[in-house]
């Protein structure tokens, strides 16, 4: 993945870059020595590192803007960052960025059952947000498989989803409100613990802008209320295609489970070899959970469970007790880990139409043959989200690359089939060459268009989302300017 | 002007040499009034792709609303989000299309648990001031590629681009669903009372009150046990209140679609307004109004008010958090009147700077929006 030169002259300038961004942040809130700035050098997506110039890690809205303030009259470039969990390269640094960290910022600012909303520092994590009201059986609902490491700011950064989202919808549908900072420092407060928004929808466009547009460091968020129960069902089948027609056939039937996870055979047999979960050997699986009073879960699993059986499962395994709850989804949980044991791996994040579902296991089997990498699938079939995981071996030379053209052709045959690159990872760098694959020019110009107005110099995480090619011009005036 | 293909209206806007105005079918005639060439969407119909076992639904942008619902009613599906029809509010005529849906952002009682149109809409379709035609999201569920202009479009009135197509997620219908009725709470108790049930497990679907009928109404769907098991349950977290509960279908449906159209405001003359707020802050916020007449949705975070023609309900609100919008206004009041809650000067350069550039010769509904 190329990334652009280093500007140089901004290089040059560290010394005075760093010295004005300490005026404005107490002791300890800027590091530049290089041996403390390279535990930043990359996110989740470890295989592209680079040190930043320096990190700034503020404690208050104030402070944030303060340091935009100095980056932007200094021409300096900024990435933000949250945990640091992204898959994509998200908050990967360039040599000559300020990585602006919120991990600090992470108080919660208040808590409104009534109102059902919560507002928080985005550095805060997703887990312990839903921590922070659990004592009153309130959750946030939006559960990325990184929920205990990822911070809000990431969230809204990159619109994140999860395992619930088939009912529960993405960050976006949970989102209410915002503190933004913009590139020159300006702080604006953009909705509110209210439901609409009074205006054109910019609460819309800030969410899943991946850090391009400001920096949001306060978040109100919609809270709800834990259901009196969930339970899960595990159901085994012959093959893909039969497995697909089930999903496809619960949700017409009006039942909404919470999730439908789905498992290919080569996910299976890791999983079961990991955490020996007792999941039967077959070529699909799928765990579909519900959620009520203990009499509505009855009476939606009932219907699930017909509309299974007349697919001929291998097996249909309803959790009784908390402990099979458990086990049903101990696999399922273990799966990246299992897969982690076995092999180095890469994690795609493709959408596709439910009704593709056959299709598209059936290609990604015949391009595993041709690239001779192996695949194992596990994805949230609810809403054709996948997650193909291919199997590679970093330290044998040329895989990596062999690997990531296996993956950018599985996201090629994702959106021939009408869907999408990424479902819930963002594109960041990961994806940013592909985008001419699912975007026309004219797409594309209108989306840079919107950062043309938030952010003038295009100094907010410059390199990322947009391919490179397409983004120069604006980049390179931005430069120019200096 | 009546463009029949997307092609055809990326050319009419190329080539219009002044406003346009800018209209699905007419019957949501919000905001500033607009001079200009009528551009109407209604040539552009039919549904493009609906797969139920996806939940997914592609519709060109003229398409009847009412057509939609046909469609989806008959796979046991609907929009989940339950837009408004204007037509009783505002006395137009003419047929409401999806377009004109997603360019308000239209959206009914059940906002208040399953979100908002903008909320289902997976991508669009559009063509911009210049004539260009963009797209943008898509047809799936989860989608995160680029910058979500879906959104932006959404209750965008027609002013950054005109909706040729739209995507949107749809849900299955619920098999029955039952309303509890409490009589005579004032506003204070019945947003307590609505607070409490949004915040209780047993998915309120719908919760209003209705101030000239002395109601508070709770709404519950699903399967039928389901409903009649929760039904019994908010009797028994109510306990002491005074409550009906109503199950036969056709009355449900026609309750909240009272609630929804905004009925009790419909007769008596007057400005409508609505004003968005944090529920709590309702009771306070309303009795400020001087209201001749009032309704409160969405658990008493949405409040329509109908107030002497000409009134500055902004001034009567005074530095709550929120807005307000002068949905129903007469000609002289929308002209003196913002309708739209004008905006602090940092968010009004960004609004600003967005139609500069999905607009930049200011033709499509122009000041329609201003602040």
């Amino acid at each position: 993945m190329e990334m652009p030169v280093p500007n140089p002259g901004i290089i040059a300038r560290k010394a005075q870059i760093v010295s004005a961004l300490a005026r404005v942040l107490p002791a300890g809130g800027v590091i530049s020595e290089v041996s403390e700035t390279r535990a930043y050098e990359c996110d989740a997506l470890t295989a592209y590192r680079c040190a930043p110039l320096a990190v700034v890690l503020p404690r208050s809205t104030e402070e944030v803007s303060a340091v935009l303030n100095i980056c932007h009259d200094m021409g300096v470039p900024v990435v933000p960052r949250g945990s640091g969990t992204s898959l994509a390269g998200g908050a990967l640094p360039t040599a000559d960025c300020v990585l602006l960290g919120v991990a600090r910022m992470n108080e919660v600012l208040e808590t409104d059952y009534d109102n059902r909303f919560i507002r928080v520092q985005t550095g805060r994590t997703n887990l312990s947000v839903t921590g922070a009201v659990e004592q009153e059986d309130f959750f946030y609902a939006p559960d990325p498989s990184s929920q205990l490491a990822c911070a809000i700011a990431g969230n809204i950064a990159m619109n994140s989803g999860g395992a619930h989202c088939l009912k529960y919808g993405v960050t976006t549908n949970n989102l209410l409100g915002v503190t933004i900072v913009m590139m020159d420092g300006t702080v604006i407060e953009v909705g509110g613990a209210y439901l609409d928004s009074g205006g054109l929808d910019l609460l819309g466009i800030i969410c899943g802008s991946e850090g391009q547009l400001g920096v949001v460091t306060e978040a109100t968020l919609r809270i709800l209320r834990k259901p009196e129960g969930a339970r899960p069902v595990l159901m085994g089948f012959d093959t893909n295609e039969v497995a697909g027609e089930c999903v496809s056939d619960i949700i017409k039937a009006g039942v909404l489970p919470v999730a439908i996870e789905f498992m290919d055979r080569p996910c299976i047999e890791a999983c079961e070899a990991f955490a020996h979960a007792g999941y039967p050997m077959c070529e699909a699986l799928l765990i579909v959970e519900v959620e009520g009073s203990p009499a509505e879960i009855d009476e939606q699993l009932a219907v699930i469970l017909a509309i299974a059986r007349r697919h001929n499962p291998v097996e249909l395994r309803e959790a009784k007790d908390a402990d099979e709850a458990g086990r049903i989804w101990l696999g399922r949980k273990s799966a990246f880990g299992a897969m982690g044991q076995i092999n180095d791996y890469m994690c795609l994040d493709g959408t596709i139409p439910v009704t593709s579902l056959p299709f598209v296991l059936k290609r990604i089997g015949e391009l595993s043959k041709q690239y001779g990498l192996g695949v194992a699938n596990v994805f949230h079939a609810g809403d054709g989200n996948m997650h193909p995981l291919i199997l590679f071996d970093a330290n044998k030379e040329g895989d990596l690359e062999l690997c990531e053209q296996m993956g950018a052709d599985i996201l090629r045959l994702c959106v021939e089939v009408g869907g999408c690159l990424t479902g819930e990872h963002g594109v960041g760098i990961e994806k940013r060459d592909l985008m001419v694959d699912q975007f026309a020019p004219d797409d594309l110009e209108a989306q840079m268009a919107v950062k043309d107005v938030f952010d003038p110099k295009w100094l907010l995480n410059p390199a990322k989302v947009f391919p490179l090619a397409a983004s120069e011009s604006r980049r390179t005036v931005a430069l120019a300017a200096e | 002007m009546r463009p029949e293909t997307e092609a055809e209206l990326a050319e009419t806007i190329a080539a219009a040499r002044g406003p346009l105005h800018v209209q699905g079918g007419g019957t949501r005639s919000v905001g500033r009034p607009v001079t200009g060439d009528v551009l109407q969407t209604g040539g552009l119909s039919g549904i493009s792709l609906y797969e139920p076992g996806a939940l997914t639904l592609v519709v060109k942008s003229g398409t009847p609303l009412a057509e939609v619902e046909a469609a989806l009613n008959a796979e046991g599906q609907r929009l989940p989000f339950e837009p408004m029809d204007h037509r009783g509010l505002l006395g137009t005529t003419g047929t409401p299309t999806m377009g004109g849906v997603v360019a308000s952002n239209a959206s009914g009682p059940r906002r208040v648990q399953v979100g908002a149109c903008r909320d289902f809409m997976l991508g669009v379709r559009f063509v911009d001031g210049q004539g260009t035609v963009i797209k943008n999201g898509g047809r799936v569920m989860k989608n995160v590629t680029g910058y979500d202009l879906v959104k932006l479009l959404s209750g965008s009135w027609g002013t950054l681009g005109v909706l040729s197509e739209v995507s949107l997620k749809v849900l299955p219908k619920p098999d029955s669903a039952a309303t509890l009725v409490f009589q005579r709470l004032d506003a204070a108790l019945a947003v307590t009372v609505m607070s409490r049930a949004l915040g209780s497990p047993f998915e309120i679907t719908g919760a209003a009150h209705d101030p000239q009928a002395g109601q508070t109404l709770l709404r519950i769907e699903g399967f039928e046990k389901s409903v009649t098991y929760r039904a019994d349950q908010l009797k028994t977290l109510f306990k002491g209140h005074d409550i009906a509960v109503e199950t036969d279908p056709a009355r449900v449906a026609q309750i909240w679609a009272g609630i929804r159209d905004v009925a009790p405001l419909h007769d008596g003359a007057g400005d409508v307004w609505r004003v968005s707020v944090k529920p709590s802050d309702a009771p306070e916020v309303a009795a400020r109004l001087d209201a001749g007449a009032l309704l409160f949705d969405w658990g008493g975070g949405l409040i329509w008010a109908r107030v002497a023609e000409g009134t500055d309900l902004r001034a009567r609100i005074g530095a709550v958090k929120g807005h307000a919008t002068l949905v129903r206004g007469s000609a002289a009041s929308r002209a003196a009147l913002p309708v739209f809650q004008p905006e602090p000067a940092p968010l009004a350069r960004l609004t600003d700077g967005l139609r500069k550039r999905f607009d930049p010769r200011g033709i499509l509904n122009p000041g329609l929006m201003a602040g």
